[in-house]
């Protein structure tokens, strides 16, 4: 009988009754080929691959990681509760020991939601690993957690919760964000003043094939996640790397991400992008599952692909070599790096424009971040999307120490309600998630 | 009249079903190493008297071909598989004679690498000169696109006495369970055919002239002529024959579970709305999982005449029986005995059973009346709780959409029916147990063959359609047609009803009683840049498992004969 060496969980949750809208990529049709490739296969009939169906997430489940402007109905639809719920299912799965591994093959995506939500940007309204993370330190009292996003675009929703994060190492893997959405995720963004490092871009050349992608994973991600010593390592594994996709311009194949996968070893992974429906991702997600069970994907192979067609030039190995050379460079100099950043600073601002592409809504942000060693910092952001609402939100990290929750609190009390549609406390150390505003 | 005729492991239940009720009933040895016999004297003793022109047919469930496989007393059959990129096809291997060949067709049909021609010819060549006679022939992604099966079919031509082509088989998408059904179906062809045209032969020279049916897994009958290009659709066919038996006494409009209590086995089975629940993907028997419909049923290792054994000071029931209960001169307790101690029901010696019980209490260090009390105690609530288990994992099975998933019901049975030979002592108990109410179906020693006689015809058909590509297929009924790009799931779901119907009829449906039921319809755009470049469409239809039209008289006859 077939047996997998590494007992995988699986939530396959394709949502065929859901779209953003008819010709969107992110549609109803998108994991239909895979579910029929996943099905051909027999992969679900594997001893020790063992599907789950997915549960909801709670209210308080998102709460614990967002703002939602105006409220948490506005930007959660049913099939978010799911596919966050997908991801939370696979987590508890693995928590509980009852699988080694899991993958959340979900829709729809979350790495590209902030920590305050207005809408959809990226395909994304809610993060689900985030949701997911946040569960699993809570209900199980995980710490230390990496995040490998492998998906093509960078990040920068998850990047964007974790920056202040000491605890949480993001690794984003992506096609250079000059010549793609969300154009970010550069090698000098390395997380906010308390968690210098922690944050970690590699972004690649466009037309970078597995000899690139692979040699980021064992040359940088590997050595630096044996020295992070993650308790869990989450794989966002958006599947738009794929030399068919056709939104970015990359060149790995199904067998890449499946030796990306055996490399990375990652207890959990999370389906995010990807969008050649037919070329790439029936034989993407299979070789993925294959790999985190542990199991033989050597006969997999996309029907078009050849691997002269996208062998990658001595220049973008060149590049690729280069960055990967300095992310390293800034890993080992992060120490040095904090307090060259962080100077005599208590208190630090950071002021942003942010661009939800899917809704078309432009918010402002202000971000003051108590500069802290002993936790994450109290964060306050305000937060003004033009023409709809403007909030201020406070988070006080789990680990907060006390200087950080007085900060949290003071900011909270001290808020004035006539300036704001709506003021937000999120402490993560008392467990409190409130908001005040002028109505009530 | 009807026969119902079910093979059990040690006995074969028989009854004749008339507009009056049963008719008749009775009960013959199994010899399972003949049940060629057994059957025949099974039918004779039935019909003795009875001028054969009344019977209109007798629907048999046997364990033929279900013992062959589980014993692998079956010829070697050859497997020529087809798998292009994906699992290594090794992996699923059914025997010595197992070849793989080039070709390979995607997921939605489309032709990746060819059929060689002279290397399909030198594997038959190969399969020949050994002697096989049977030949099954699979190919990845054959129910998106039956050519690669279809054109190896035509390069065996007749050199072989039967070959059996994957996507008539199934047309689920699952290759190696297709490899798997399309293999049991070549190796139990021969037996199969052998035994029910001995079986049709023999009746006919005794002047019992009555059209044979054969049960299914998934309770439902087919006609004996279409069960020889589906043999292996016979299999297991035992479970289902109880369930039907039950059908006509569950309740209309809530879940109920079925317990089939037997000497060694207790078989559940789940009924909505008096409907029996299908296992989705296909049945299990040995090492193979396949793609032949089944009802969702579970087997456990506790019976009336489970042995009793203590171990630890701790009682152990099952999961094997050495024998009857020793009341009846068996050699070790069972709950039998426990159920005789208690008076819960009477029977055999019941010095016997005072034995058997003393034995149990000395192990444990307590008096008979405990000893008896907690070995039907846990007999009970190792049935409940086995139940309660199968519940919870048909309520944690996945769907796919945000639909069934935020509308999803779970199901809750608040009612029990028993049936099977200790079907109304161990009633007494599970009612002590369990919430729901507990019900003891009519005839219970008898229902299963009741059930396989008054079960319908059921059959299935899986549609495709793709249109951009402007094809539709149905692969096991060999349905091909050219669609033209504005078909629609409304089309899609005539044509599935249309073939369904002429399905049903061939396998022997009443074509004025048809309840045809569409199980899943989806149609998605497929979009390729911005524009919509055609629809694909899915369709299942079934005939669900019930009973014959017109049973209604005859269930209450039954009914109302009951505990006389």
């Amino acid at each position: 009988m077939l047996r997998a060496r590494h007992k995988t969980g699986l939530v396959f949750f394709p949502a065929f009754d859901w779209a953003i809208s008819p010709t969107h990529p992110e549609r109803e049709e998108r994991l239909l080929y895979t579910q029929d490739q996943v099905f051909e296969e027999g992969l679900l009939d594997i001893e020790g691959i063992i599907e789950y169906k997915p549960d909801l997430v709670t209210k308080k489940d998102v709460q614990r990681v967002h703002f939602c402007v105006p409220d948490l109905w506005a930007v959660m639809t049913e099939s978010h509760f799911i596919s966050a719920g997908g991801a939370k299912t696979i987590a508890m799965a693995v928590m509980d020991k009852q699988v080694e591994r899991g993958f959340a093959l979900v829709r729809p995506p979350g790495h590209h939601a902030n920590r305050v939500v207005h809408g959809a940007r990226g395909f994304c309204n809610v993060n689900i690993e985030a949701i997911m993370i946040e569960y699993i330190r809570k209900a199980y009292g995980v710490n230390r957690v990496a995040i490998v996003d492998t998906d093509c675009h960078h990040g920068d929703g998850t990047q964007d919760i974790y920056w202040h994060d000491p605890d949480t190492l993001f690794i984003s893997i992506h096609q250079d964000g000059r010549t793609l959405y969300p154009g970010s995720g550069f090698l000098s963004e390395l997380g906010g003043p308390n968690a210098v490092g922690k944050t970690i871009n590699i972004p690649l050349p466009p037309n970078t094939s597995g000899e690139g992608i692979l040699h980021a994973i064992r040359e940088v991600v590997l050595p630096i996640l044996k020295e992070f010593q993650p308790e869990i390592i989450v794989n966002s594994a958006g599947q738009d790397n794929h030399y068919s996709d056709p939104i970015t311009n990359m060149n790995f194949s199904a067998q890449g991400y499946a030796e990306l996968t055996t490399l990375l070893k990652p207890d959990i992974a999370v389906l995010e992008g990807g969008y050649a429906i037919e070329g790439a991702l029936p034989y993407v997600n299979a070789g993925i599952i294959l790999a985190m069970a542990g199991m033989d994907y050597s006969h997999l192979q996309e029907p078009d692909f050849d691997p002269v067609k996208i062998r990658q030039s001595p220049e973008v190995s060149r590049w690729v070599h280069k960055t990967c050379d300095k992310v390293l460079e800034n890993w080992h100099q992060r120490r040095q790096l904090a307090d060259v950043y962080r100077g005599d600073y208590q208190l630090m601002n950071r002021d942003r424009d942010i661009y939800y592409d899917t809704d078309n809504i432009h918010e402002h942000q202000q971000e003051t971040i108590r500069v802290c060693d002993s936790c994450g910092g109290a964060l306050k952001i305000d937060s003004a999307a033009r023409g709809l609402k403007h909030v201020l939100a406070m988070h006080i990290p789990r680990n907060a120490c006390e200087r950080c929750r007085e900060q949290g609190y003071q900011w909270y009390d001290s808020a004035d309600t006539t300036h704001y549609d709506k003021v937000y406390l999120q402490d993560r150390h008392g467990d409190v998630i409130t908001e005040k505003s002028q109505a009530t | 009249m009807i026969i119902g005729l079910d093979v059990g492991g040690t006995h074969t239940d028989v009854v004749l079903l008339g507009q009056e009720g049963l008719v008749r009933q009775i009960k013959v040895p199994t010899n399972s190493s003949d049940l060629f016999a057994t059957v025949l004297t099974g039918l004779e003793k039935i019909t003795e008297g009875i001028d054969p022109i009344h019977i209109s047919r007798a629907v048999l469930s046997t364990t033929l071909t279900t013992n062959r496989i589980v014993q692998g007393r079956i010829p070697e059959v050859g497997m020529i598989v087809s798998a292009g990129p994906g699992m290594d096809p090794e992996l699923f291997r059914t025997g010595p004679h197992y070849h793989t060949v080039t070709g390979a067709i995607d997921h939605r049909g489309r032709e990746i690498t060819p059929i060689d021609e002279d290397q399909v010819l030198k594997v038959a060549d190969s399969l020949k000169n050994k002697g096989i006679r049977y030949v099954g022939v699979v190919s990845k992604f054959s129910v998106r696109n039956p050519a690669h099966e279809v054109a190896i079919g035509d390069f065996l031509g007749d050199r072989f006495e039967k070959v059996f082509l994957g996507h008539r088989i199934a047309g689920q998408l699952n290759f190696p369970r297709r490899i798997a059904t399309t293999f049991l179906n070549a190796s139990v062809y021969p037996v199969h055919k052998d035994f029910f045209e001995a079986v049709v032969n023999s009746l006919a020279t005794k002047g019992l002239g009555m059209p044979i049916r054969i049960l299914k897994p998934d309770g439902g009958n087919m006609r004996f002529d279409a069960s020889i290009d589906h043999p292996a659709q016979t299999i297991l066919s035992g479970p289902a024959a109880s369930v039907m038996g039950s059908v006509a006494f569950a309740p209309k409009d809530e879940a109920c579970l079925v317990l089939d209590i037997g000497g060694t086995t207790t078989d559940m089975a789940v009924l909505v709305n008096g409907v029996p629940l299908l296992d989705p993907m296909g049945i299990s028997i040995g090492d193979h999982k396949t793609l032949i419909r089944s009802l969702e049923t579970v087997s456990i290792g506790v019976g009336g005449d489970s042995a009793v054994r203590v171990m630890d000071g701790n009682i152990h029931i099952g999961p094997d029986r050495l024998g009857m209960a020793m009341a009846y001169g068996g050699p070790v307790p069972t709950p039998t005995d426990a159920i005789f101690l208690l008076g819960i029901g009477d029977g055999g010696d019941p010095e016997k059973a005072r034995e058997a019980i003393q034995s149990v209490a000395d192990a444990l260090g307590t008096d008979l009346q405990d000893a008896a009390n907690r070995i039907f105690e846990q007999a009970c609530r190792t049935i409940l709780d086995e139940a309660g288990s199968m519940i919870d994992r048909i309520n944690a099975k996945p769907v796919y959409t945000v639909h069934e998933l935020w509308e999803g019901h779970r199901l809750q049975p608040r009612q029990i029916l028993v049936l099977g030979g200790p079907a109304p002592w161990f009633a007494t108990g599970l009612e002590r147990l369990s919430e729901s109410r507990v019900t003891v179906v009519p005839r219970w020693t008898v229902a299963n063959a009741i059930g396989a006689g008054l079960a319908r015809t059921t059959c299935e058909v899986t549609f495709f359609a793709d249109t951009e590509r402007e094809i539709a297929t149905a692969p096991e009924e060999n349905f091909t047609k050219v669609i033209p790009s504005a078909y629609t799931k409304e089309d899609a779901i005539n044509a599935t009803l249309d073939l369904l119907r002429r399905k049903a009829i061939a396998r022997g449906a009443n074509s004025e009683h048809l309840e045809l039921e569409v199980i899943e319809a989806m149609s998605f755009n497929m979009v390729r840049g911005f524009y919509t470049a055609g629809r694909n469409i899915r369709v299942t239809a079934q005939v669900k498992p019930g009973l014959i039209h017109g049973y209604d008289p005859i269930a209450e006859k039954i009914m109302d004969s009951s505990f006389t």
